[in-house]
């Protein structure tokens, strides 16, 4: 569980995170929406570590980031799998180097056992035939792959996706949603997204947080968030009219 | 101005120290070196092989052309070209051109692994992404004095080929004058240049392309900085070490 207590962030002047309360359950796929600007991206490099907070706490299973010396964030950070949204895969490396890396850097296994695990990594993202290849010869979608493969390989405790979806059909955007939320239950992890995908919100959104302006305006589930009458939430979820019609649907049962 | 220049020099320097914090496995750490030696080093080879060949070539014509006077022996030649070869341009001037070829790779490969996240990546996942880039880059140009070995080397032949076959003087007057009043010691001063030379292709590059923050055309931006910095340094510091080694 990651439990997140006041958190601002300033940019010069501008406020970009204004005190944000929320928690990220353990098992459930936590989604952070909102509009371009009000302060998603910003929370989940906060919560990696990448920009330090101006105050406020992060606390990973009870331990407080800020409270930790450079060593242990570092360690705390081995616990951690990220999926960029660019994938930002290491370009010069093949996909099973790329998946491998994790296990290389942070454990002793040796050559045998680390080839098993990435085996069974790449087989469990349904990727089989592109252990040789470099990232620039996959498609976009494989790369996300190939990018939450090497995220889960050294068994993370928390799992951080920034736009998974971002630049994919609708068809292989719904492969990825469900393959991190199968992983997430299987492997129990803290799940922690990032998207605009309002497809992702519907489909596997157990723990819904809406940023407006750089504060949580709302938190619910994919079911509430059907009931909610909060205006923003409304505003901005059901701004298409195809969402519309399935709010419509969904309240007329 | 001066304080942004201040500022930026100081990261530099926190930098280096956080090079050394948290080493890289070995066995990951070994395979890093031998890509970079590969990369900086092997690559490097032609074209320094190329310009200083012509260069010592160049630099002995020149003086065979300028030495009208009769009375001023023919070895004068091979003992210029020496002198300008070992204690200049291999050293230094190679340093400058290494500065654009392997100081823009430097940049370029580093920053684009930050405008893509790669290097978040790293940071993320618990590695000390300055001790994983720029440590191995370090310890690969431990080797450039061997470039410069080379380059010393090609520079005198390349005189020596000039002046023989251009008719300046005799090869025979050329060797005679290369050995001419040798003082070991401005080896050594070309050497010791030649290594904290090593260190500044090295940091400088990696620092611009670390920090720098924009997309592609920033990487090319951060690049031709690293350029400039770098041949400032070189410059800068072949003044002091003259001044402090041979002064």
């Amino acid at each position: 569980m990651i439990e997140v207590k006041n958190i601002e962030k300033s940019f010069g002047d501008s406020k970009v995170l204004k005190g944000v309360s929320t928690v990220f359950e353990t098992g459930k796929t936590n989604l952070i929406i909102g509009q371009s600007g009000s302060g998603k991206t910003v929370l989940l490099k906060t919560l990696l570590g990448i920009h330090t907070p101006d105050s406020g706490t992060i606390e990973f299973d009870g331990r407080v980031y800020s409270d930790l010396d450079k060593d242990e964030k570092r360690d705390l950070r081995t616990e951690i799998g990220m999926v960029f949204q660019g994938s930002a895969l290491f370009d010069s490396m093949t996909v099973e180097e790329n998946v491998a890396f994790p296990l290389k850097m942070f454990t002793n296994n040796n050559k045998a056992q680390i080839k098993e695990r990435v085996d069974f990594v790449l087989e469990r993202v349904n990727l089989i035939d592109a252990h040789k290849k470099l990232p620039s010869e996959i498609s976009g979608g494989m790369q996300k792959r190939v990018a939450i493969a090497r995220a889960i390989v050294n068994n993370p405790k928390y799992l951080f996706c920034d736009e998974p979806n971002s630049g994919l059909d609708p068809n292989t955007s719904t492969l990825i949603d469900n393959l991190i939320q199968e992983i997430t239950k299987e492997y129990n992890i803290t799940t922690v997204i990032n998207t605009h995908d309002m497809n992702s919100v519907m489909e596997i959104g157990e723990n819904i947080v809406f940023l407006k302006k750089g504060l949580k305006a709302w938190q619910g589930t994919k079911e509430e968030i059907f009931t909610t009458d909060n205006e923003a939430v409304v505003k901005f979820v059901y701004s298409s009219n195809l969402f519309k019609k399935v709010r419509e649907a969904y309240l007329k049962g | 101005m001066l304080i942004r220049y201040l500022s930026q020099i100081g990261k530099y320097f926190l930098m280096l120290k956080e090079i050394f914090n948290k080493q890289t496995k070995w066995p990951v750490m070994k395979n890093l070196i031998l890509k970079e030696i590969d990369d900086l080093i092997i690559d490097s080879l032609g074209i320094v092989c190329f310009i200083s060949f012509f260069i010592g070539g160049v630099v002995a014509i020149q003086t065979a052309l300028n030495l009208t006077n009769p009375l001023i022996p023919k070895y004068l030649i091979g003992f210029a070209t020496r002198q300008s070869v070992v204690l200049e341009f291999a050293p230094t001037f190679i340093s400058v051109i290494m500065a654009g070829k392997m100081g823009s790779y430097i940049t370029s490969s580093i920053g684009t692994m930050r405008v893509t996240e790669q290097i978040d990546a790293l940071e993320v996942m618990g590695v000390n992404s300055v001790n994983y880039l720029v440590f191995p880059k370090i310890i690969a140009l431990l080797m450039y004095p061997f470039v410069i070995g080379i380059s010393m080397f090609l520079g005198i032949f390349g005189g020596w080929m000039a002046c023989a076959y251009g008719g300046f003087s005799t090869g025979a007057d050329f060797i005679m004058g290369a050995q001419k009043d040798f003082i070991p010691f401005h080896i050594t001063y070309a050497f010791i240049k030649t290594l904290i030379f090593a260190m500044l292709l090295a940091t400088i590059p990696s620092f611009h392309g670390y920090y720098m923050k924009g997309g592609a055309l920033e990487v090319g931006k951060a690049s031709t900085t690293s350029f400039v910095w770098t041949s400032v340094c070189i410059i800068l510091f072949n003044y002091i070490l003259t001044q402090l080694l041979l002064g």
